[in-house]
């Protein structure tokens, strides 16, 4: 199971439905510099989409992207 | 005196203007075609989308277990990917509120308040715009395009509402419609020439043959359902619910989960003072689960069965028949008798035996 280490910044989407957890990673990134790396943690089973969608328009990375029960945990590398 | 021109002084070439678009991007067929056009004119084009809790984008798909094999895409972001470009969206959802609860130019055929709807995003688009003006932003946009066609759409997308959603929205003539903007005044863009009129369209109507071809023309071969049914305001059952809803409650407000809570489940109200939320597969009763806290709710223990929220003032009775509903909506609905738990909100939790309500015992009327 994915574990915030040290450094890392998180953002609990738990119970929010699509594009909320978007949202909240596209707000959480925009105060992160190049480099941050960001976790999130949803419910909703369309993030494993709509994450590495948006990442990809705007230029950042999924390090991982993983389930774990009724959870879905994605690592953001933000780019530029 | 004569006016001396230095011939010493050199002639400075000026680049052209980079110009820039704002694009309001649903995540349908037409938006995705009104920004192609206008990028196939040298325009830079960025997108922005509006999250007002009522998107339908896939929410079922995406809770519901039978639908997990199911594309659950959010068709903004998918457009956005294809037109590579770079798309914001935006929670509105807490000061859409007042779109919903008060629109100036009344409701659709359902609770959708599709022109106040309208101009209140174009004029959230428009302050992106104005900021970035405003701060000389080397990003800012000159004007704003949507996919907007004239008689698309009965509410919204008519020849007399498109000049007041212009006005009403402070965009005026800064706002362009690739798609139909033939059928309309020339708009600020057009006259400057920063894009050409002749290669705009002039489509009207609800026919989707002309986007559908447009499309295969820019060599589209996916795109999203056809404009209308993104938003749940413009569903008859939705927007019933969200009408019995407020008539329970004797007053017409909403939070964020009352309005995810609509989407979801089988809604029976069997009495004015409560009504019962029933998953009606595994990926609902899972997503319910996150909800029990907030709520009564009962579990049937003795056969496979559906998580059951209450809400509204159940007394002890209600919830006993409460039981029997779900027990309705169980495995055992056939059983001379279920067991199950209610547990109310504060965690203390009852089990109980009941015989399931039959087919017979539940009118119409409870189905909201």
């Amino acid at each position: 199971m994915s574990e915030p280490e040290k450094g890392m910044h998180q953002i609990d989407a738990r119970r929010l439905l699509c594009p909320l957890p978007v949202i909240r990673t596209q707000n959480a990134v925009r105060k992160l510099q190049k480099g941050d790396e960001l976790l999130v943690i949803a419910t909703d089973p369309g993030v494993m989409q709509d994450i590495p969608a948006w990442c990809r328009v705007h230029g950042h990375q999924v390090v991982s992207a993983e389930k774990y029960e009724l959870e879905f945990h994605i690592r953001v590398l933000v780019g530029e | 005196m004569p006016v001396l021109f230095s011939s010493c002084v050199p002639f400075m070439s000026v680049a052209p203007i980079k110009r820039r678009a704002l694009a309001l991007l649903s995540g349908g067929l037409d938006s995705l075609l009104a920004v192609r056009v206008v990028q196939e004119q040298g325009i830079e084009v960025e997108g922005i989308n509006f999250y007002t809790g009522f998107c339908v984008e896939g929410h079922t798909h995406a809770i519901r277990k039978q639908d997990e094999s199911k594309q659950k895409r959010n068709n903004a972001l998918w457009s956005a990917e294809t037109l590579g470009i770079r798309l914001n969206i935006e929670d509105i959802s807490e000061e859409y509120k007042d779109v919903v609860l008060n629109p100036k130019h009344g409701y659709g055929a359902n609770l959708n308040p599709c022109l106040d709807c309208k101009i209140y995003m174009v004029n959230k688009a428009m302050a992106f715009v104005n900021r970035a003006r405003a701060f000389a932003d080397a990003n800012g946009f000159d004007f704003l395009i949507t996919g907007e066609v004239i008689g698309q759409r009965p509410k919204s997308q008519r020849a007399i509402t498109m000049p007041i959603i212009a006005r009403e929205s402070g965009a005026d003539d800064r706002l362009l419609r690739p798609l139909c903007a033939k059928r309309l005044a020339p708009t600020l863009p057009e006259r400057e020439g920063w894009v050409d009129r002749e290669k705009l369209y002039a489509f009207h109507g609800r026919s989707r043959q002309p986007q559908i071809a447009l499309a295969r023309q820019f060599g589209f071969a996916d795109w999203a359902q056809p404009a209308g049914g993104c938003c749940f305001l413009t569903d008859e059952s939705y927007s019933r619910k969200l009408a019995d809803m407020w008539k329970a409650r004797g007053e017409r407000r909403y939070e964020l989960d009352d309005i995810m809570l609509l989407k979801v489940g089988r809604h029976v109200r069997p009495a004015p003072h409560y009504k019962l939320i029933v998953g009606r597969e595994e990926g609902e009763n899972n997503w319910l689960e996150g909800y029990r806290h907030e709520f009564d709710c009962i579990r049937v223990l003795s056969h496979n069965g559906p998580l059951t929220l209450v809400d509204g003032q159940p007394d002890e009775d209600d919830l006993l028949q409460a039981a029997r509903i779900a027990g309705r909506f169980s495995q055992g609905r056939d059983a001379e008798e279920i067991e199950a738990e209610i547990i109310r909100k504060g965690g203390v939790s009852t089990r109980v035996k009941v015989m399931p309500m039959r087919a017979n015992e539940m009118p119409k009327d409870w189905y909201v």
